[in-house]
């Protein structure tokens, strides 16, 4: 049972269409990377996906369609999107942030999953009281992680998140995704440009080229594809 | 932003176009309507003036002000005071009026390049409303509360004209210059880099346009414009009191300018008739309809006609041209829709 | 010594009612970058209403509360029937909109009320508290006091209420307050009738001292634009603090400096705001905007 399913989607912005005509499920518990170069559409899915660009097509999330639904109701109906660029409120404090990100849930929840994500993030928990906007860019890629996860989303949408990042920052990134994922069940669509690890943490993968999808497969199968291999993992 | 060059009207049209508008001003204006009515025509020309430093500083130079009223002040009282306490004749007081509001609008340009866009207009409007209590406190020289009486310059004994006629020419001829002189301002190379420094910093920069200094000459010429409009005001009202120059006066120039086309040279005219008709009718009515017409003026103006009557009516009449078969049809739709374009992005 | 004190603290009082107008200025602006000149307009009509509900019968304090919850929804009402629509527009547009709400304001209210002044009483009494040697006047005391419990309140609500978060994350950044489930536009909303009700508080305080009349608010908005330059327009401890200052110093140079006296104090405003944005264009407590070509 997929927990995501589009069919025959276009998006863009204003009248310039960007995707065409995409397929798309990701089954529960699963996750799911979108690889493509610059320009192919990876961002336009995800903000399709999360209701904050226009949209035509079928999308199913948990058995009700979302492709009508505003940008705040996709996301009260469980779609959490960390942005490209982190997008925290870097006016607000870490805490702050954190306690936004479940701006639509019951305070009491709220608090229990605080202390639980801050357990992934310890960082976090040490700058608590500090701006947003001073933190480092991996910190602030947890911070957004973390906000995103405080909706307690069933689908996670990662757009682009080790850009600007050291690569050992990358890797403990996608090690506590993995870790979440193992513990909590969380399907998670992960848009990637180098894509190394983050095919070490998926399931499958597809590749999307001048908005279309002109591969897809499983996540092992995808690394072992010479054109993805040459492509997208810098492999001669 | 491309520049679009004007189709060309064939010179038939054009002097049949000079000669209605002369016949218009020279004849209609002084001679066939009632006296009172030609000094208020008189004041339109001192506000179409004034507007057309607004059109240089606002709508070409993306600078928003809405204390033009303390330029008009400081000419006004030029003009008062070289005449009652110096003696001057009052001609030769306009010369300086309009060198000393140049002057202190290149001393207030100076800040306005560094006022970006809301800066700018909160602070000319702050300067607008301290003007009049300045102009009390310093009675001693401005007279206070009690302004100061100039008088109407006199006609020479050798032109059959009556006071207001007179003024009117004076006017008419003062205003004639600088509408050529913003008309050349606004043609060729300095056009282009005004537009390019109002609607792309970074274009304009590659053009190797200088955005401050250009700011500060257009701010300090449209404060000269606005000098002028006040050394001839002070001889067709023959009276100056701090209170003519208050917030309202400066509001009101600027509804003049946005309501005339703040790109439109030539609905200057129509925005001064605008604001020295419109209070009087709506006064008739009652004392605050005024104000209201002037606000609701604003608003749909900017709602319905972006470019301003003035625009709107320079676009009928090239569309009416082009229908005439005088002009090419696709060269006037593209100078339409440039004018537009350019009406929309005034000040971004 | 005494007078000195006395200019002190009614420089804090008059400093606390720009502070609430100052204070409609920057949440107007931080919500949705734009100043809004119609503000002080926006007071006047306040006040008048507080009158004119007065003139039907009703006391003064329950006046003057519709007034403020009627400010509020006017405030909201503004924002989604003329800023909303006005996002994406030039600024010109945006300011010539709000200039002609100012013209049309004004000239409603010569219209409805005509231009005759008109009474409104003080919320306080006319007493004198004697404090050691100096005394206060009660209203004085009391505009302060009234102040700084509207400012507390307001510290409380954004501070510890889930509401007053969400509206300072959609003012920060909107695009991700979306993501996270937060309705902008109703923040932003409440922000414009907050901002509505702080400057119909800021009205009611300062007719009593100006007399009810169309242009009252000409003189005191003048200052709040010198508060909210000064503090910095995103600032909201800026608008407290440079509120404040402005009353202080307005207060002090208009009785120590004779060359200016109480007649050409307003040119302390304009010193202010001019000299703010030549020195430090973001204000004292502004952040720092980076100019992008």
């Amino acid at each position: 049972m997929s927990l995501l399913t589009i069919e025959g989607l276009q998006a863009g912005y204003g009248e310039r269409s960007v995707l065409h005509d995409i397929d798309l499920a990701i089954s529960e518990r699963k996750i799911q990377v979108v690889l493509g170069a610059n320009g192919a559409g990876k961002t336009t899915l995800l903000r399709a996906i999360s209701g904050t660009t226009t949209r035509s097509g079928t999308i199913m999330f948990d058995g009700k369609r979302i492709d009508r639904l505003s940008a705040r109701k996709v996301v009260a109906s469980g779609v959490a999107h960390v942005p490209q660029g982190r997008g925290t409120f870097a006016d607000l404090t870490v805490d702050e942030n954190i306690r936004l990100g479940a701006y639509l849930r019951s305070s009491a929840e709220a608090r229990q999953d605080r202390e639980r994500w801050l357990t992934y993030f310890p960082r976090l928990q040490e700058r608590l009281s500090q701006q947003a906007g001073s933190l480092s860019g991996g910190e602030q890629q947890m911070l957004a992680i973390a906000r995103a996860l405080m909706l307690r989303p069933r689908l996670l949408l990662l757009d682009e998140p080790s850009l600007g990042l050291a690569p050992i920052i990358t890797q403990s990134l996608f090690k506590t995704l993995a870790a979440i994922r193992e513990e909590t069940g969380m399907t998670m669509l992960i848009v990637e440009q180098s894509a190394n690890l983050a095919l070490e943490v998926a399931d499958s993968g597809v590749v999307l080229e001048s908005g279309r999808i002109v591969l897809r497969d499983s996540a092992q199968n995808l690394a072992g594809n010479d054109e993805v291999r040459r492509i997208y993992l810098g492999y001669e | 932003m491309s520049v679009v060059v004007k189709p060309r009207l064939p010179v038939a049209v054009r002097i049949a176009t000079a000669i209605v508008v002369a016949i218009l001003f020279l004849y209609v204006i002084p001679f066939m309507i009632p006296n009172y009515l030609v000094s208020q025509f008189a004041t339109v020309l001192v506000f179409a003036i004034a507007i057309v430093g607004i059109n240089l500083v606002t709508g070409y130079g993306g600078a928003i002000t809405l204390g033009h009223a303390a330029f008009v002040a400081l000419g006004s009282y030029t003009t008062a005071i070289l005449t009652v306490r110096y003696g001057w004749n009052p001609y030769a007081t306009i010369p300086v009026a309009a060198a000393l509001s140049w002057i202190a609008g290149w001393c207030l340009g100076f800040p306005a390049l560094r006022l970006q866009g809301l800066y700018l207009a909160l602070g000319t409007l702050v300067l607008s409303i301290t003007v009049p209590p300045v102009l009390k406190r310093f009675d001693a020289f401005t007279g206070g509360v009690q302004g100061l009486n100039v008088g109407n310059p006199a006609p020479p004994a050798s032109v059959p004209l009556d006071e207001s006629q007179w003024i009117y020419f004076v006017s008419l001829a003062i205003a004639a210059v600088l509408y050529v002189v913003a008309r050349r301002i606004l043609s060729g190379p300095l056009r282009r880099a005004l537009v390019a420094a109002r609607d792309n910093q970074l274009v304009a920069a590659v053009m190797g346009v200088n955005r401050a200094r250009l700011t500060t000459a257009t701010f300090a010429m449209s404060s000269l414009y606005a000098g002028v409009a006040g050394s001839l005001y002070a001889m067709i009202v023959g009276f100056v009191s701090p209170d003519t120059f208050n917030v309202m006066m400066s509001l009101s120039l600027f509804v003049g300018a946005v309501v005339g086309g703040i790109t439109s040279l030539s609905g200057a005219f129509i925005g001064a008739m605008f604001i020295q008709f419109v209070p009087i009718w709506a006064s008739d009515i009652d004392v605050s309809l005024g104000g209201l017409v002037f606000g609701g003026a604003l608003i749909l103006t900017l709602v319905l006609i972006p470019a301003g009557v003035g625009g709107l009516a320079e676009r009928w009449y090239l569309r009416a041209c082009a229908r005439l078969g005088w002009t090419e049809a696709a060269a006037t739709e593209t100078a339409i829709e440039a004018s537009t374009r350019g009406a929309q992005h005034e000040a971004t | 010594m005494t007078l000195f004190a006395n200019q002190l603290i009614d420089g804090l009082a008059d400093g606390a009612i720009y502070a609430s107008l100052a204070l409609a200025l920057v949440f107007s602006y931080r919500s949705t970058g734009i100043v809004n000149f119609a503000q002080g307009e926006m007071a006047m009509l306040s006040a008048y209403v507080t009158w004119q509900l007065m003139a039907w019968g009703l006391p003064l304090i329950p006046a003057a509360l519709i007034s403020i919850v009627l400010s509020f929804i006017a405030g909201a009402l503004l924002y989604a029937s003329i800023v909303k629509p006005l996002s994406h527009a030039s600024l010109l547009t945006v300011v010539s909109v709000l200039i002609g709400l100012y013209l049309a304001l004004n000239s409603l209210a010569g219209f409805l009320w005509t231009y005759t002044i008109k009474a409104l009483p003080s919320l306080f009494p006319k007493a004198h508290l004697q404090l050691g040697s100096f005394s206060v006047s009660a209203e004085t005391a009391g505009i302060i006091a009234v102040v700084g419990v509207v400012l507390l309140l307001l510290y409380l609500l954004f501070e510890t209420t889930k509401v007053g978060l969400a509206m300072r994350g959609a003012a920060s950044t909107p695009d991700s307050a979306v993501l996270v489930g937060v309705s902008v536009p109703v923040m932003l909303l409440i922000g414009w009738g907050i901002a509505a009700a702080l400057g119909a508080l800021s009205g009611i305080l300062v007719a009593p001292k100006v007399f009810l009349n169309p242009t009252m608010m000409f003189g005191v908005i003048i200052y709040a634009f010198a508060a909210a330059t000064l503090g910095g327009f995103d600032s909201v401890v800026g608008a407290v603090v440079g509120g404040l200052l402005v009353g202080i110093v307005e207060n002090l140079v208009g009785t120590y400096i004779p060359w200016i006296g109480p007649d050409l104090k307003i040119i302390v405003a304009l010193v202010l705001i001019f000299g703010t944005l030549l020195i430090k264009p973001d204000g004292l407590f502004g952040r720092k905007k980076v100019v992008r070509l």
